[in-house]
């Protein structure tokens, strides 16, 4: 099957990933994500059935550490990367409604 | 004396006839004349280097915890934190980013004396497979500096090659250290997945992430190897077994051993060139007593997709948390929310490279794809690591090429983004199967290296440094030194 | 024709896990007692380049125990998924939880809910016994603490990383009272079982309703919405109520009713729009690769089962069948282990009956309780001293009003009853003699009142009574003054 990633599909997933893109940059993307998909689709050859995701197949199991508090990193240092702070907190924009 | 091995320095260390502080300025001296054509670092850090070099000259003199690595100038990929440095991904989003912690392996390597001299350049956030995709130069091949270095760690192997540093790490996502390393003509190791700690490299694919150093030789990367490895309570992708002293098997005959060669992997499309350093390589470790054997790896062309339709799904995720807030660059002008500064700084901040593979990954992660593209992904992984455990039923190490070509000339791929992920075929399998691969030089096509791969079973690195190191007992191409 | 309604109503309880160390990593869990903002921290809960998660041993326990006792099968095979959105108080841009394989499915709880599916306040009449289907539990981890201010935003990653437990039902319930009766039960259990403080406050526990209405008999699911962030029992049952109603009222103009994400604005008592259809969440969930899956063996899940408490449901059977109490008295003592531990301790070292020592707990203790705003782990009167004071009051060595002087002393400052009851000379007279008496006394004193009572204003006895006592200071046997007082007085009845 020949999939085609119209512009609108590049947009929807680029807001997923919160990407800002023009329109011009869509449709560059739109034809490129076109034809890797189209190659992606070769794995519809191979025989699947009974075989498990590898994801369940991981080469550790039960890794879980004991309930024990250390140490915190000091909150200056957190601070000193941070945009913007204040008073000890990380300063933001918040999310207005309906985006 | 910047291109002699680790064992050799050493020698010289600990015999005091040079000192680390001596060694870290000629290291330094070399990179202020060679790097401004090779361009192999992004940030180069002298100051920490002689501090690093006064106190490991302190440990030789007082011969306190002194290892083989104590005192050697390294250079490190720029995806791996280091405390108080830089550290960017060759990112816009990170130009600035100091970490306020260190990796699991700076931790190591720091414990065991060495000296950093630098971070590396690499596509950015590993993406890519000629280090063009960088925020700050593209790196070029020391043995021509018209071509690329491979990718994504180009930085390291040319740092590496050049003779700015003595061993170099780099990270292996699905070819980045191999493929650099035979661009560069220097030896590097994929270790398993989950034989060194990933805590603190910036992830770029979870589960195929693997650190791994390059440097003069297989008994280099094996004694760089065994200080950087073992389980750590931090990563809990780590194996918990005790990781082996390679070097002390490393001499061991390989005769009557099996070696075996993928017939998936000698199809059309390969450079004559390459293709007979290959032959060549297979012919000497016959003479070596090895037996040969031709072993199928069936599901090998679906190895591109799997690799890269997890990479772009797991990629899409790990790099939400670049998001302006916490760290890095942050573009908020005429921002009326957060919603706006995302959009603008991931715009801003990441390259076109970068972007694909997001979108992509928030496609087939997104509903109605996820079955068919990741979930299928997934379970043809599986087929991929049944491949290499059968074909390991009967023999103890696969030799394969690295690259269909050599090194390429700068810009001839970055239009089409599909023929660069294509040229990764022989790499990228590994990675979802979790084994270990070591990639020699063994030869050159047109002036130019070609190396070639062993892949051992997983956790087996002892093998793969053993046969490694009786291939370069009997040839002398990881020797070659290019003409800077 | 009008059509009768019902609602359909899921329920998501969010629950924060009592442990030291937060989900994926050692920072300390204990937000609420952080002196400053962004104190508990590390590279890890503030989503720093390159730091991984290692999971929470103590909280998959916790998390399963709750699994069992929610009659839960745990799966053997369970993983961790990422859920991917971008928010300010979500450092990694995605969230760690469970998503195809959660630590526990398929269980069930018992509500009763009134018998008619009518609105709230209607259902006074019969209830029924009502088995809601619990769908799933899972691990996740909480986010950061935004304060808002007025056009930005300040982050606390104190709370970010904490870990929490989602147990979601199947939409069950047809009334506000079942999903008020299930999440009170629920509330209980987690408290029984040490997970989790109850404390709505603070916001340890915070619910979610997915409501929609039918016509009754009709077995379609229709358009569901669903009210996120309800932190109290009274934000549930009013958010609940408004929804009904707001749904009804649309399916009554001839409306459909859109499938959004609502908030509830409780100084307004209304729902309000939070997210709009076209911005329908795609979450993208994958298995998170930086972590294991969990794989639990059967002996570790016995080892678990083992650590399960006699749970309310059957400490109420129990405290009917062996102790006598009507249903209503064992539902009010096994609300709260702690109550059910206090009565139980008191019970034990008194020889009073059930009955007696319930009343003494839902009454003069419960008051002293709310009045004083204190649990009844910091009260300082011990079962014994209670015990005393019950069997004093049931041996009739003191009246009822001076118990309550002397469990007021007691609950202040401590101290054996005897003792002050010897102090204070507050011993009960029981003396026939001394009574009729003081009685004899009254009625002479008192012939005004004594005219008026023969001639039918009947309550005055209570007076006269009053008067004994208060001759008295409390003292006297009550129910032997009355019995004198009214002999008295019929005595002078010419």
């Amino acid at each position: 099957m020949t999939q085609t990633i119209d512009t609108q599909t590049v947009k929807h997933i680029a807001n997923l990933v919160r990407l800002g893109i023009s329109e011009e940059e869509a449709q560059t993307f739109s034809g490129q994500f076109s034809s890797i998909i189209d190659y992606f689709n070769l794995l519809n050859e191979a025989d699947t059935e009974n075989v498990p995701p590898a994801s369940d197949l991981a080469n550790a199991e039960n890794v879980l550490r004991e309930d024990e508090v250390k140490p915190s990193m000091s909150r200056e240092e957190f601070l000193k990367n941070a945009p913007n702070s204040e008073g000890g907190y990380v300063k933001v924009l918040t999310v207005l409604e309906g985006q | 004396m910047n291109h002699l091995t680790i064992q050799e320095l050493r020698q010289l260390l600990i015999t005091k006839q040079i000192s680390s502080v001596e060694l870290t300025r000629a290291t330094l001296q070399r990179i202020r004349e060679a790097d401004a054509k090779v361009q192999s670092y992004v940030t180069v850090t002298d100051e920490l280097a002689l501090e690093q070099a006064k106190r490991a000259d302190e440990r030789i003199a007082k011969n306190e915890n002194v290892t083989p690595l104590t005192g050697i100038p390294f250079a490190m990929k720029d995806c791996i934190s280091t405390r108080g440095v830089r550290t960017t991904c060759s990112s816009k989003i990170l130009e600035s980013y100091i970490p306020q912690y260190d990796a699991t392996v700076t931790n190591k390597l720091n414990d065991a004396g060495a000296v950093l001299v630098g971070k590396t350049n690499m596509d950015e956030f590993g993406m890519g497979s000629s280090t063009e995709n960088s925020a700050f130069p593209a790196t070029k091949n020391p043995w021509d500096l018209t071509r690329v270095p491979g990718g994504s760690s180009g930085g390291s192997a040319a740092a590496l090659s050049a003779n700015l540093a003595t061993f170099a790490i780099g990270e292996d996502t699905g070819g980045s250290v191999r493929q650099p390393a035979s661009f560069c003509g220097v030896t590097g190791i994929k270790p398993t997945y989950g034989r060194v700690s990933r805590y603190g490299l910036i992830s770029l694919v979870s589960s195929f992430d693997s650190i791994g150093p390059f440097a003069r030789d297989a008994y280099d990367c094996a004694t760089v190897l065994e200080h950087i490895a073992g389980h750590d309570e931090k990563d809990s992708t780590t194996y918990q077994s005790p990781v082996p002293n390679y070097t002390s098997t490393i001499n061991k005959p390989v005769k009557g051993m099996k070696l075996g060669i993928p017939k998936e992997y000698f199809v059309a499309g390969m450079d004559a060139g390459v293709e007979s350093a290959i032959q060549e390589a297979i012919r000497q470790y016959e003479k070596l007593g090895m037996e040969i054997h031709e072993v199928s790896l069936p599901h090998t062309k679906y190895g591109l997709p799997v690799y890269y339709l997890l990479l772009f799904a797991e990629a899409s995720s790990n790099l939400a948390r670049f998001d302006g807030t916490r760290f890095g660059l942050s573009v908020s002008e005429n921002a009326k929310d957060a919603i706006d500064i995302y959009l603008q700084t991931r715009r801003a901040g990441f390259g076109d490279e970068v972007k694909r593979r997001m979108m992509l990954g928030a496609y087939a992660l997104s509903a109605g794809y996820y079955d068919a593209y990741y979930l299928k992904a997934q379970k043809v992984r599986t087929l991929l690591r049944r491949d290499f455990e059968s074909a390991f039923a009967s023999c103890d190490v696969l030799l394969a090429p690295i690259s269909p070509t050599t090194a390429f000339k700068i810009g001839e791929k970055t239009d089409d983004p599909l023929e660069m992920y294509l040229s990764d075929i022989y790499t990228v399998a590994t990675n979802p199967a979790g084994v270990p691969a070591l990639a020699l030089p063994c030869g050159f096509s047109k002036d130019m290296p070609v190396g070639l791969q062993l892949i051992g079973k997983h956790l087996d690195e002892a093998t793969l440094f053993q046969v490694g190191h009786a291939y370069q007992q009997v040839t002398d191409w990881h020797k070659k030194l290019p003409p800077l | 024709m009008k059509l009768t309604y019902e609602p359909v109503i899921g329920l998501e309880i969010h629950g924060e896990l009592l442990t030291n160390s937060k989900m994926f990593c050692s920072c300390s869990a204990d937000y609420a007692s952080a002196p400053e903002p962004n104190v508990n921290i590390c590279p890890v809960c503030t989503g720093l380049p390159g730091a991984l998660p290692v999971a929470n041993k103590k909280a998959t326990e916790l998390a399963a125990l709750v699994g069992l006792a929610l009659n839960c099968s745990i799966n053997k095979h369970n993983t961790f998924a990422r859920k991917n959105y971008f928010y300010p108080d979500l450092p990694k841009g995605y969230q760690i939880s469970q998503y195809e394989l959660p630590i526990a499915e398929r269980g069930w709880m018992d509500v009763t809910s009134p018998l008619t599916p009518l609105l709230l306040g209607e259902g006074l009449g019969a209830r029924e016994q009502l088995r809601v289907r619990v769908r799933r539990v899972h691990i996740e981890e909480d986010t950061a603490k935004l304060s808002h201010e007025k056009n930005y935003a300040l982050v606390d990653f104190n709370r970010a990383g904490v870990p929490l437990l989602e147990i979601v039902s199947e939409p069950d319930m047809r009334t506000v009272e079942a999903a008020l009766d299930y999440t009170t039960k629920i509330r209980a259990i987690l408290r029984y079982l040490g997970v989790n403080s109850g404390d709505m406050e603070k916001g340890v526990l915070r619910f979610e309703a997915n409501v929609s209405v039918r016509p009754v008999g009709s077995e379609e699911l229709r358009t569901r919405t669903e009210i996120k962030n309800l932190n109290s029992f009274r934000a549930l049952t009013r958010a609940a109520q408004y929804e009904i109603e707001r749904q009804i009222k649309i399916y009554e103009a001839g409306g459909e009713v859109i499938q959004e994400t609502l908030g509830w604005d409780d100084a307004r008592g209304v729902t309000t729009s939070q997210r709009s259809k076209e911005d329908a969440h795609d979450y993208r969930y994958f298995p998170e690769p930086d972590l294991p899956p969990l794989k639990l063996s059967d002996a570790w899940i016995d080892s678990i089962r083992k650590r399960l408490p006699e749970l309310p449901e059957a400490k109420t059977s129990r405290f009917i069948s062996d102790f006598g109490l009507t249903p209503s008295e064992a539902r009010f003592l096994t609300s709260e282990l702690s109550l059910a531990n206090y009565f139980e301790a008191v019970l034990s070292k008194s020889k009073s009956s059930a009955k007696a020592v319930h009343s003494w707990i839902a009454g003069e203790l419960m008051r002293t309780l709310n009045e004083s705003n204190l649990s009844i782990d910091e009260l300082t009167l011990s079962p014994e001293s209670f015990a005393k004071l019950i069997d004093m009051t049931t041996n009739k060595i003191i009246s009822g009003n001076s118990a309550k002087v002397v469990f007021n002393e007691m609950v202040k400052a401590g101290g054996d009853p005897e003792q002050i009851v010897k102090e204070k000379n507050l011993a009960q007279v029981s003396d026939e003699n001394l009574i009729q008496e003081i009685v004899t006394k009254i009625l002479d004193d008192n012939p005004s009142e004594i005219e008026k009572y023969h001639a039918g204003k009947e309550t005055l006895l209570q007076w006269f009574v009053g008067q004994a006592a208060r001759a008295t200071k409390g003292k006297a046997d009550p129910a032997l003054t009355k019995e004198l007082m009214l002999k008295g007085l019929e005595e002078r009845r010419k």
